[in-house]
């Protein structure tokens, strides 16, 4: 199993110095009046010394493949991420800040989404090609077509005007009152979960199917066992594993759906520092947020998949 | 060898007569076989024609102002409704369309090229330049749409070519995945092997043998391509990332100023939200349809 987990974690170097890569590149692409336009909104005074000193802390004045080692070096190192052109707060301290609450809600979502997929799931599975799981199975094109932001937004504006209440945008920092805090990421981890039910949903119903076309179901109930037992305890347990890895690799869609809805319902996550940092042109801080949202997805990618290895015994063994 | 067998059925009237007796006979599948495909792709097209029409159908412009007529609710002269500055919002929703159907049509275009290009020689040609292309693949996908999408807008600033380009590039390079599992297969039929024992040169064979063999496929992937770009567009202009205003955006329709006014006039906030639900999901409803018409052996998927 060590020899396994080494394995994997050898495959992911490569991907994770070339997603890097493609960070740093990115980032680069910034054409050069964009730091006259950085250093107007900064509201520095364009001379030609605060220029070049901009050019140097950015590391701009030096080649490509210097600028990146030394920047690689640096967070490989030292953990040093650079610091914010704004505020000179540190990148690293500010993501450490912001990164557990859109972990939350991302973990909420998921809840969410798999406390309403997986039930409907088994549902549309064992009534397979009924008019129930062809409502269903609309209903979950339907419900991946309805853009977070447009929910969101009918949120924050219908309850007011019907009963005079609309969600708090007044952040509760969990160390001041835990309830408060997991309330108020409540309605954007259950608009975020909604859309990633609808997946959920469709792979249970997919694996069950499969699940339930095998022999040792067909024994279960030749012996005489109720379609509830074979279905939750015989069924359902098998489809599970799949269903619940499967759905780790949907992280992605977790962190891309948390930028709008934290926007929306103002939740100083991960999301809504990208887009403060983007508008304010502070490109380190891009870069972090860049940078650590990849690569905790590649993390978790790598957590699914020997989660994977540990519970089916056909990939341990290789 | 061909053309001398068959001469008489070559004949560029017979071939077009076959072709179009082969949509036909397609469109008759897709409705009896699937029903809700075919409503999918009736609201596609009456969308489309929304678009390409919209200097014509639009009774007003998308950004004529009409200062007696703010925030007026829908009625007979403004079916959805006008916005915080009199503007009629059936109108703007019409040259939203068009916006849409622009973007999504060139960028899904740019997308299946470049997955089309990219799936098939990394698949067909293998080894080392297959192992490179797969890890950059991997490296690509490890981050969010929308995360990229934002970054790269930010350092490209706003506009629509950039927009295209942005969205061709994200979703091409992601979708290379699904061209490049079909080559795999393509590639071990003896076909291939027996165009490869003649002596053709790699490059014929992948554009002569192995591209009309993945063509489902790749219609697929176009077809669910413009769902997610239309959203991906419509989500980055709600950011204030996408074409910048006062283009009608369905997206920008949702955000800034209009955020204020939603209070007093909730119809600003129905219509483009409405419309974008109802797009994108008629055509994922057109595009599982395609697939499992198409592509049996990718049914199931999503």
């Amino acid at each position: 199993m060590s020899g396994y987990v080494i394995r994997r974690l050898l495959a992911l170097l490569p991907t994770l110095f070339i997603a890097s890569v493609i960070v740093f590149v990115t980032i680069r692409m910034i054409p050069g009046d964009t730091i006259d336009l950085m250093m107007s909104q900064n509201d520095t005074s364009a001379t030609r010394q605060s220029r070049e000193q901009l050019e140097s802390a950015l590391g701009l004045d030096k080649p490509m493949h210097v600028q990146y080692v030394s920047w690689i070096s640096a967070i490989l190192l030292h953990g040093d991420m650079g610091q914010s052109l704004w505020t000179s707060a540190s990148v690293g301290h500010e993501l450490m800040l912001r990164l557990p609450v859109t972990f939350t809600m991302g973990v909420m979502a998921l809840m969410v989404s798999l406390i309403i997929g997986i039930p409907i799931g088994v549902y549309a599975a064992i009534r397979q090609d009924t008019l129930g799981d062809y409502a269903l199975r609309t209903f979950s094109v339907l419900l991946l077509a309805v853009p977070g932001f447009w929910i969101g937004t009918l949120v924050m504006v219908f309850p007011s005007i019907w009963w005079g209440w609309s969600p708090s945008i007044r952040f509760v920092p969990f160390s001041v009152d835990p309830g408060a805090y997991l309330l108020q990421l409540a309605i954007p981890a259950v608009i975020l979960g909604g859309s990633l039910s609808a997946i959920v949903m469709r792979l249970t119903r997919a694996l069950m199917l499969e699940v339930l076309r095998q022999d040792y179901i067909r024994t279960a109930r030749a012996k005489g066992l109720p379609v509830r037992v074979v279905v939750i305890r015989h069924a359902l347990r098998n489809a599970l594993v799949p269903v619940v890895t499967l759905v780790g690799i949907q992280a992605p869609l977790l962190f891309g759906g948390a930028v709008i809805l934290e926007q929306i319902f103002v939740i100083p996550g991960i999301g809504l520092l990208l887009l403060e940092s983007v508008a304010n042109r502070d490109y380190p801080m891009v870069t972090g947020v860049f940078l650590v949202v990849g690569v905790a997805v590649l993390f978790i990618n790598f957590l699914v998949d020997l989660s994977y290895g540990f519970l089916d015994p056909k990939m341990r063994a290789r | 060898m061909a053309d001398v067998a068959f001469p008489a059925t070559d004949s560029a009237a017979a071939r077009f007569g076959r072709r179009l007796r082969g949509v036909v006979d397609f469109i008759w599948r897709l409705c009896r076989q699937k029903p809700l495909g075919a409503v999918g792709a009736f609201i596609c097209l009456v969308f489309l024609v929304a678009g390409i029409f919209a200097d014509f159908l639009a009774p007003y412009g998308f950004n004529q102002i009409m200062p007696i007529d703010r925030l007026k609710p829908p009625s007979w002269q403004h079916p959805f409704g006008t916005d915080n500055l009199g503007r009629d919002i059936f109108s703007r929703i019409l040259y939203g369309a068009q916006l849409s159907v622009i973007v999504g049509l060139s960028a899904a275009f740019l997308a299946t090229l470049v997955s089309t290009v990219l799936g098939i020689t990394s698949g067909y040609l293998g080894g080392r330049f297959d192992l490179l292309v797969q890890r950059f693949v991997d490296a690509w996908m490890s981050f969010p749409d929308l995360v990229i999408l934002i970054v790269v807008a930010a350092v490209l600033g706003p506009g629509m070519t950039q927009l295209i380009v942005i969205l061709g590039l994200l979703y091409g390079i992601a979708g290379s995945r699904i061209v490049r599992s079909a080559v795999l297969s393509v590639r071990e039929q003896s076909y291939i092997h027996a165009s490869q024992s003649i002596g053709a040169t790699p490059p014929r064979i992948m554009l002569r043998h192995v591209l009309p063999n993945v063509m489902s496929p790749i219609i697929v992937l176009f077809t669910t391509r413009v769902g997610a770009v239309i959203l991906a567009e419509a989500a980055l202009a709600f950011l204030g990332l996408g074409v910048p205003p006062p283009a009608p955006t369905w997206g920008g329709m949702l955000t800034g100023s209009a955020r204020t006014y939603m209070h007093m006039a909730p119809w600003m906030g129905l219509a483009p939200g409405i419309c974008l639900t109802l797009v994108v999901f008629s055509i994922n409803m057109f595009g599982d349809a395609l697939r499992d018409l198409l592509d049996p052996r990718m049914r199931g998927q999503h």
